[in-house]
């Protein structure tokens, strides 16, 4: 296996890696359970919940009635949603996913050390600029 | 309505505000930490692998499994991230996870936002991390190895991470709730989740070793876990473990 290859084998892999990540936010998402998670489960030991006109309401002792709002329960995006459109969890996910991609892809792009001592010279500049092809 | 609601992201209120700020300074250094450990992890091969192990980590926290009749738990990415990027990286990673999902979409409180990274890209990730050096002579030994360690590893962050919570209630918890009576449902009901945890872990490795097994730094890094080889080097060893790979 020489270096190119091995690059356009990666690049197939970015992508790969990047539409699973993508499918999994946009369709798996859909199959999520809704039930409380485990912490939940925990901190409302004691509780009992009470549906009401605007959502749901505890009553009793346990840890999570000490819980507030979320300060930004109002934004756009909020629960996973769109506008509050538990049926656009899809396009919440894929938004998420893109916005983590590039927060993330961007910092290690800047922390990333700009390139070895050892690979500095000019016959391996190509293929060094194939690789950094793939981040896009 | 709570639709989406989410395994180990503590909303606000949960912890009083002095802890909230211990825990916020202690998620800060651990970052600040992070960062300046993360810059030998990454070149130009393993800077994009990141970036998507981290939106993967994203896409992955949403789906939420059953464990229990009307309770569930989703991955946290701790011992994933870990095993793939490594522990600086790593916990770069889970931290921008964090941050995204509590500006953004309003999941896991504002002000608990130190305690959430403390559980999850500091706890989770050390865990998940710990567990699959001391095992990484398993994992290197082939694939089945690998997924042993990858699923441990997923399952002892998810564990661990669910103790940081325990700890923090036990030092600053708003409600005058016995945080004893929460350990054992807590703790078990981690382990549950932690095996899901678990097989999702197991089951990202090893998509990846098929594919890019040299992507994977759990196998690459020297003893010390610091890279210190050489480009040619690093060529000839994934060459190797492609002939390893494709034999066994």
């Amino acid at each position: 296996m020489n270096d190119t290859a091995q690059q356009r084998g990666g690049r197939t892999f970015f992508v790969w890696f990047g539409v699973v990540a993508l499918f999994v936010a946009a369709v798996v998402s859909y199959l999520a359970d809704s039930s409380p998670d485990g912490l939940e489960a925990v901190t409302r030991q004691g509780c009992e919940t009470v549906p009401t006109s605007n959502g749901e309401r505890l009553t009793g002792e346990c840890i999570a009635r000490s819980g507030t709002e979320h300060a930004f329960a109002g934004s756009p995006l909020a629960d996973y949603t769109v506008l509050g459109n538990s049926g656009m969890t899809g396009v919440a996910g894929i938004l998420g996913v893109l916005v983590t991609l590039l927060l993330a892809g961007g910092l290690f792009a800047l922390l990333r050390e700009p390139s070895r001592p050892t690979s500095g010279s000019s016959t391996t500049a190509p293929g060094d600029d194939d690789s950094s092809g793939t981040r896009r | 309505m709570h639709t989406t609601p989410l395994a180990l992201h503590m909303t606000d209120g949960l912890l009083n505000a002095p802890t909230a700020l211990l825990f916020g300074a202690i998620a800060l250094a651990g970052i600040g930490f992070s960062l300046g450990r993360a810059r030998a992890t990454l070149d130009d091969r393993t800077a994009p692998m990141a970036g998507l192990v981290a939106a993967f980590v994203f896409a992955a926290q949403m789906i939420n499994f059953p464990v229990l009749p009307g309770v569930s738990g989703h991955l946290l990415g701790g011992a994933l991230v870990a095993i793939l990027v490594g522990p600086w990286v790593g916990t770069l990673c889970v931290s921008i996870v964090l941050v995204v999902q509590s500006l953004l979409f309003a999941d896991g409180g504002l002000t608990m936002l130190g305690a959430n990274i403390t559980n999850m890209a500091l706890i989770g990730t050390a865990a998940g991390y710990l567990v699959a050096v001391a095992l990484r002579p398993l994992a290197r030994r082939g694939r089945t190895g690998l997924l042993i360690t990858a699923f441990l590893a997923g399952t002892i962050n998810t564990v661990m991470a669910s103790t940081g919570f325990l700890l923090e209630y036990w030092i600053g918890g708003t409600a005058g709730f016995s945080v004893a009576q929460a350990v054992l449902p807590m703790l078990g009901i981690h382990l549950l989740i932690g095996v899901g945890e678990g097989i999702i872990t197991a089951l990202t490795v090893g998509a990846v070793a098929a594919g890019r097994p040299d992507l994977i730094l759990l196998l690459r890094e020297s003893r010390q876990g610091e890279r210190t080889r050489t480009r040619e080097d690093e060529n000839r060893r994934s060459q190797q473990r492609g002939t390893v790979e494709g034999t066994s």
